[in-house]
């Protein structure tokens, strides 16, 4: 079953036109390539939490999921899930539903690493039959680019906006995607837009096929949030896994499998060049904050290799 | 056949859900409520019933929980308590205005702050405005046939609104008393079988439920969701009358106890009401015209019936045992004081905040207020219309005990 | 019970006609939404330079590059916001940006 991305693309779409997220906004993409991961003919319920995608993929009367949705609020699309998938599970045993369908849950950073990440602990640990994806932009996008847990150190964002004594966000990004292997759950993986979507492609698949629990982190750009030209989306992604700021890799049952590594790992600056949200980095005097920067993301990418050896 | 039993509130409401076998439970522990998810947890593990029993992180998801399970087209219940109620505000509303009949049992415990276990009736009223159905229970008779009737009252196709069936915590959730129980078979019948038309899963065409909702269609969905509230009039009346006819009990939207020449009356909700008739029983032996009007449904209020019960009272305390801190009384007030505005001759009436986080209220606190109304009567003379009763003062209060 | 559907919903409905909840009953009613009048820029496929690489398919937000039987079809421009993300990963230059031009 190897990945043939021309008969991928040749499937139904399930995410349909006329949304309306911004010009080149990688939430669209994002649920594109996970919707596109379903095998064709299979029925799924998709629960989304507020925020950027949800405003503007069903805004009423117009939906772009051709599959069933739900929404209810901010904080709590995976009990909303995990709800669903109770349903499905007392439907099927009293013989009042034959078909079979997935849970696919999608949440942005907001409602994922911060005001959501209860729900989505607790789903996690009761073990639903669910896919959790975080379309990951790194900040509450929706309500005009404020700081979130997923927001890293040095952004420049609107409650965390650079200053005369101010150079960004305080703290360093949450390492989400750790702690949800650190739930044990059978699939975690983290991935992003790449060539022909492979990496997105498989992991979305195997964790939406994998029994029982799974977590998939989607970094997806947002060219108003990042500031940059929207066209740039597919060299930003590039740069985000060849500097290391954003490995490929996944947990499965336990095992940590690193997906790429760089031939050449390049430095820092070649991601946060690309975006106006580190501008202020490469101003005289702050170089230390790449340096800083740079420490960071070497120390994660050692941490990474080691855990990943070990298996 | 009914059967004769002795149970406590929280286990008969159990005992109704046993019999309803619903199809999704979503579980969390809270002070009073515990005993309904604990004891359902029983049958679950005996294999009783067939539901899908989610033992949640917290309130918060038990709600959401429901919420996912009733757009899935189940039967979803829950029940929770005082911050439980609070903690799961935001996602009340969306479940009413999202049209999802789940049937929670609130067992009445005061709203922390200070945190306190005890009963009082500020955690539902504060969700009053929530868009949910609210039926209470003098007793634990009551909690258990408002249970049976619940679910055919939320799911009737032109209400399709949540419902939240209360009950006083301890007084009546963990007090055990003789109950008639009827039996699985015909509780089945009654409550029958749920099969939305539209539901997540099962049906020729996808469902989308929760949309952002722009501003040309909100207020519009807003209106349908508050005419769905007066449908549910109809629809409670309907589901009391077809409980009478299987079962032998009568409820409507309020209990009249010796109303029908009453010079002074009380209302008020929940146990207390007990209370309310052996003082009623007693000033009646000494000739006092004594009633008392119960309310059981306080969503949708009973606004036109309520006026026309009380319009021949001279003098109407009105008993409420939550305070709204708006320095002018509590909710239940403000709803009979407003519903009797219409009345050509409307009567006398004050606000007495009383029972506050479990605070006792005797046959002679009751009496006292019956008291102090016939001597409004007597005078002509209202005073101060806004009360508190039962707490220590260090002035001479209204309605204070000598102490 | 006849269900209401997306393209019968409108402005001017009144709050009898609306489905109840904000709920819909099918799927995919977003392309009612013409997007594609948000354009500023506009991509235009030529197709002789194009070699069905299908790069460009899978990084469109707006599902706007519709593909059919492994080939890629001209843009849906009634959609398509004009990002150009399309044109940037495009090894073949078959995709190019032009300002757009709205009647």
């Amino acid at each position: 079953m190897a990945y043939n991305h021309k008969v991928e693309l040749s499937k139904p779409e399930r995410f349909a036109p006329g949304q309306r997220l911004c010009a080149g906004c990688g939430a669209g993409i994002a649920c594109r390539a996970i919707m596109r991961a379903l095998d064709e003919g299979d029925k799924a319920v998709v629960c989304n939490a507020t925020g950027c995608l949800e405003v503007s993929s069903f805004t009423y009367p117009c939906t772009s999921w051709e599959d069933s949705y739900i929404h209810a609020a901010f904080e709590n699309a995976p009990a909303v899930c995990g709800g669903v998938e109770a349903a499905y599970n007392v439907l099927r045993r009293k013989g009042q539903l034959d078909e079979t369908y997935k849970f696919i849950c999608i949440g942005g950073d907001g409602g994922t690493y911060d005001i959501g990440f209860q729900s989505l602990s607790g789903a996690m640990e009761r073990g639903h039959d669910m896919v959790y994806f975080c379309y990951d932009n790194e900040a509450y996008m929706n309500t005009g680019i404020q700081r979130s847990s997923s927001t890293p150190r040095f952004a420049n964002a609107t409650t965390t906006p650079v200053g005369s004594v101010s150079t960004g966000k305080k703290q360093d990004k949450k390492d989400l995607t750790a702690i949800m292997a650190a739930h044990h759950i059978p699939y975690v993986a983290q991935t992003t837009f790449l060539g022909n979507f492979k990496d997105l492609h498989e992991k979305a698949h195997r964790a939406i096929y994998t029994p029982g629990p799974a977590f998939v982190n989607v970094m997806a750009p947002c060219p108003r949030g990042w500031q940059y030209p929207a066209e740039l989306l597919p060299q930003i992604c590039k740069m985000a896994v060849e500097t290391c700021v954003w490995p490929l890799y996944e947990v499965v049952e336990g095992r940590w499998i690193l997906n790429y590594v760089p031939k050449k790992k390049l430095p820092v600056e070649e991601f946060l060049k690309l975006q106006g949200r580190f501008k202020h980095c490469f101003k005289p005097g702050n170089e230390w904050t790449i340096e800083s920067a740079q420490k960071y993301v070497d120390e994660k990418w050692e941490q990474l290799q080691e855990r990943c050896a070990s298996n | 056949m009914s059967i004769r039993e002795r149970l406590s509130g929280n286990e008969a409401v159990a005992y109704a859900m046993r019999q309803i076998n619903p199809d999704v439970f979503a579980a969390f522990p809270i002070t009073p409520s515990t005993e309904i998810p604990q004891y359902f947890a029983q049958y679950v593990a005996n294999g009783q019933v067939d539901t899908e029993y989610v033992t949640v992180e917290s309130e918060h998801s038990s709600m959401s929980t429901c919420i996912g399970a009733s757009a899935a087209g189940c039967r979803a219940v829950t029940a929770t308590s005082s911050a439980g109620l609070a903690f799961m505000y935001e996602v009340l509303y969306v479940a009413a205005s999202s049209r999802l009949p789940i049937t929670l049992a609130c067992v009445n415990r005061t709203l922390t702050g200070p945190i306190n276990i005890n009963n009082d009736h500020s955690d539902s009223m504060g969700a009053r405005d929530s868009g949910w159905i609210q039926i209470y229970a003098e007793n634990n008779q009551e909690a258990y046939d408002n249970y049976l009737q619940a679910m055919r009252i939320s799911e009737t196709p032109d209400v399709r609104l949540p419902i939240m069936v209360c009950q006083d915590g301890f007084i009546t959730s963990h007090a055990v008393e003789n109950i008639l129980l009827e039996e699985d078979a015909a509780v089945k019948a009654f409550v029958g079988e749920y099969h939305p038309e539209h539901a997540l899963m099962g049906r020729d065409h996808p469902l989308a439920v929760g949309p952002y909702d722009n501003s040309p269609y909100c207020m519009e969905h807003k209106v349908q969701q508050a005419e769905a509230m007066k449908n549910a009039k109809r629809a409670i009346l309907d589901v009391a009358a077809d409980f009478e006819k299987t079962f032998g009990r009568k409820y409507g939207f309020f209990e009249e106890y010796r109303m029908e020449d009453a010079e002074v009356a009380l209302v008020l909700i929940g146990s207390t009401a007990g209370t309310a008739k052996a003082c009623i029983d007693s000033l009646r032996n000494q000739g006092i015209k004594a009633g008392l009007v119960k309310v059981r449904v306080f969503r949708p209020f009973p606004f036109e019936e309520i006026a026309a019960a009380l319009s021949h009272v001279k003098a109407v305390a009105v008993m409420d045992k939550s305070e709204g801190y708006s320095a002018a009384g509590g909710p239940l007030f403000a709803e009979v004081r407003s519903a009797c505005y219409d009345l050509p001759n409307p009567p006398k009436m004050i606000d007495v905040v009383y029972g506050l986080a479990g605070r006792d209220c005797a046959v002679q606190d009751v009496e006292r207020v019956y008291r102090y109304l016939l001597k409004i009567v007597e005078t002509g003379e209202v005073g101060p219309r806004y009360i508190h009763m039962g707490q220590r003062s260090a002035r001479e209060e209204v309605l204070g005990n000598g102490l | 019970m006849s269900i209401i559907h997306a393209k019968d919903i409108n402005e001017k409905t009144p709050w009898q006609g609306l489905t109840p909840g904000g709920e819909i009953y099918e799927g995919g009613t977003s392309k009612l939404t013409l997007t594609g009048q948000w354009r500023v820029n506009r991509p235009t496929w030529n197709s002789a330079l194009c070699r069905q690489c299908l790069l460009c398919a899978p990084f469109c937000p707006d599902s706007s590059i519709p593909v059919k039987e492994g080939k890629r079809l001209d843009f849906d421009l009634d959609h398509c916001k004009g990002c150009g993300i399309c044109a940037k990963v495009c090894p073949f230059k078959a995709i190019r940006m032009e300002q757009e031009v709205h009647q």
